[in-house]
């Protein structure tokens, strides 16, 4: 077993506190130890390894930032570390936890009742439930306001109708946390499995994110209680503040992707040898790249470690978790390309792990927020005008652009 | 059951190293520092032991101010305290001198046994451990790879490794010094929670005359060692390159090691 260096150029160490440091080094010796020997076998099988969610529960990585139920209660920037960490595993292992504390839990605990708390949060904790999170649609990925998924009150329950897409978790998930139109708003609600007139199947073909799983949800007349209404839910904002918390988490899981491919790019030419036995990282071309990775790996840390800061001030607001997210999935997607050209041939086979992030990074750059979503965000922020859906077209009553969330 | 850990916190074994200007030991800056592999698995045991007996582990090291990292480690995987000997008497000690200031630190804490890794990656004297038994006048043991708490909580099992691959099992009056091996279990990672609630564990910093101890008596003071230089060997003496292909080179290797190195 080999032992993941990190990346840490400015010396920022110093800047963590000791739980952060703790917790990262934590969540790297398991991914050392637990994940790095399975991974690819995942990624080639197109399985998510669920046998690794006792250990993760027991490490306590689900609902890490929660302080009540038994759960840990870490700070922002530690939370982020332990993304970083994961990611640099795999993304879909990041996403998976993400999914699991970002968009179930933390919905529950931040918008649940005090018994959907108190029956889902632990359970949810410990590993022994596991959720999913239904928002996105086949026809309304960066416009969520759009959706057509409906729930009609009916007498003391609820009736749903509609169908989500792209769902991370979705089969294998206990509780769904659904987002639908009411007459009231967009709200949301807890789906259980088995629920009649609930189904759910994967979507097949994936190139990315293969030890993930991701599936469709489709609900037909699904009934369920009153009391599976999140009553805190009253409008779109709550989704967006289930993914304020995600795309924070993914802006340092992009560092993590970026750390692995520089990692394995630099050991790798260092020994390659060619040319009059010399290692390819005598060539000033080679050098160039890596040069390129580490400037913007440590740019993109200091990023994520300021934001991680402003979250824990109460002071970070939608704009700077979007600059986050889209610079440093784009770190990580330019570095693996970088990474994948260095290594030539082997770039492509799984015996390394470059391919397998250069691959994954595709999704994870336009997922929780496109690209060039989170460029209109912070070009709106920038200018007042929300070129989503430019105010000429729609004079007065421009609906604020749906991906703006707020905390 | 109360069980004392002594801990040492290492240069990484992966981490490249310098010597030090003064060539009396290795450049530390920018070195990472790990805990010791075997008293990694000497907490993992003293942590299991606890938990059968709803007693509590106590680690203890003796090292410079970074050695608190390696304390929190221990303690976010469930030490409840631990005892820091980290005044700048207590540095630069030989076994001699760093046995007997752990071993004072023991003393004061009541414990019914002492566990730690049989020897340390980086200096590898594998002697303070003997050194803290002669002081507490406990009986030890070496090179342990299985130990077991018998009925009663007043002796133990031990499996000790010999030579030839032979083990020697014999049972060991508590209180006892057990000195255990590498791989002797499988260390737990440190739980987020664990992590969190060792914020909350106190750091004890003990000063020698709070232990009883003089000056002369620890440190590089009361060491009866002197370390004149470290350096790497010499490389490239007494390598032989072989030459031609596999089959003339497989054929020469063997003939070498027959003849001339004896050992086939």
């Amino acid at each position: 077993m080999s032992r993941f260096p990190g990346v840490d150029f400015l010396d920022l160490d110093p800047l963590l506190s000791d739980e952060a440091r703790l917790a990262r080094d934590a969540v790297r010796a398991f991914v050392d130890e637990m994940v790095m020997p399975i991974i690819e076998e995942c990624h080639r099988e197109g399985r998510t390894p669920v046998e690794l969610v006792p250990e993760m529960a027991r490490l306590g990585l689900f609902g890490a930032t929660i302080a009540e139920y038994d759960l840990p209660g870490l700070d922002n920037v530690a939370y982020g570390l332990i993304m970083q960490e994961l990611e640099r595993g795999d993304s879909g292992l990041r996403s998976f936890v993400s999914v699991q504390s970002s968009l179930v839990m933390y919905p529950i605990y931040a918008f649940g009742s005090q018994q959907q708390k108190d029956r889902w949060i632990p359970a949810l904790g410990r590993g022994e439930a596991i959720g999913c999170f239904g928002l996105t649609e086949p026809d309304f990925g960066s416009n969520p306001g759009g959706m057509r998924t409906t729930a009609r009150r009916d007498g003391d329950g609820w009736i749903l109708n509609g169908t989500k897409q792209w769902i991370t978790n979705g089969t294998l998930a206990d509780v769904a946390v659904v987002w639908a139109k009411t007459d009231d708003g967009v709200r949301g609600f807890l789906v259980e499995k088995g629920t009649p007139g609930f189904s759910a199947r994967d979507q097949h073909g994936k190139f990315s994110l293969r030890a993930s799983t991701t599936s469709e949800l489709a609900f037909q007349d699904c009934r369920i209680p009153a009391a599976n209404l999140l009553p805190e839910t009253s409008g779109l904002k709550n989704a967006l503040m289930c993914l304020n918390q995600a795309r924070y988490g993914i802006a340092w899981g992009g560092i993590g992707a970026a750390m692995a491919c520089y990692v394995a790019a630099r050991d790798y030419a260092m020994e390659r040898v060619q040319f009059g036995g010399q290692p390819i990282a005598c060539h000033q071309l080679v050098q160039e790249k890596l040069v390129w990775m580490l400037s913007e790996i440590t740019k993109g840390q200091l990023l994520a470690l300021r934001v991680g800061q402003l979250k824990d001030q109460g002071k970070a607001r939608h704009y700077h978790i979007s600059m986050a997210k889209r610079n440093n999935v784009w770190v990580a997607r330019e570095s693996a390309k970088l990474a994948r050209e260095i290594l030539g041939a082997n770039g492509i086979v799984d015996d390394y792990p470059v391919i397998r992030h250069m691959l994954n990074v595709e999704s994870v750059y336009t997922y929780e927020g496109t690209h060039d979503i989170h460029t209109l965000i912070l070009g709106e922020h920038i200018t007042g005008i929300p070129a989503f859906n430019p105010p000429e077209r729609t004079p007065k009553r421009a609906a604020r652009p749906a991906e703006v969330g707020r905390e | 059951m109360r069980i004392a850990v002594c801990i040492k916190q290492v240069p990484d074994t992966e981490a490249r190293l310098r010597v030090r200007k003064d060539g009396l030991w290795v450049e530390e800056e920018d070195l990472p520092f790990v805990i010791n592999e075997s008293d990694n698995y000497a907490l993992e045991e003293a942590l299991t032991i606890a938990e059968k007996t709803a007693g509590e582990v106590v680690v203890v090291s003796l090292g410079p101010e970074r050695v608190k990292d390696a304390l929190r480690k221990a303690l976010a995987l469930g030490a409840s305290r631990a005892v820091h000997l980290a005044e700048e008497a207590f540095q630069g000690g030989d076994a001699l001198a760093t046995g007997r200031a752990l071993a004072a630190a023991i003393a004061g804490q009541e414990v019914d046994l002492v566990l730690t890794g049989s020897q340390s990656d980086d200096v590898g004297y594998g002697a303070t451990g003997s050194v803290i038994a002669g002081h507490l006048g406990w009986p030890h043991a070496w090179l342990v790879m299985g130990l077991e708490i018998e009925e009663g909580g007043t002796s133990a099992r031990v499996t000790r490794e010999m030579e030839s691959g032979m083990n020697e099992i014999f049972r060991l009056q508590l209180p006892a010094v057990i000195e255990v091996q590498a791989g002797i279990n499988h260390p737990r990672y440190a739980s987020l929670k664990g992590i969190m609630a060792a914020k909350r564990k106190p750091i004890e910093r003990p000063s020698p005359a709070d232990l009883g101890l003089e000056a002369s008596q620890i440190g590089a003071a009361g060491s009866r060692l002197e370390v004149l230089e470290v350096a790497f060997p010499d490389s490239g003496e007494g390598a032989e390159m072989l030459e031609g292909d596999a089959a003339t080179m497989a054929r020469t290797l063997v003939e070498k090691l027959q003849r001339e190195a004896r050992v086939l």
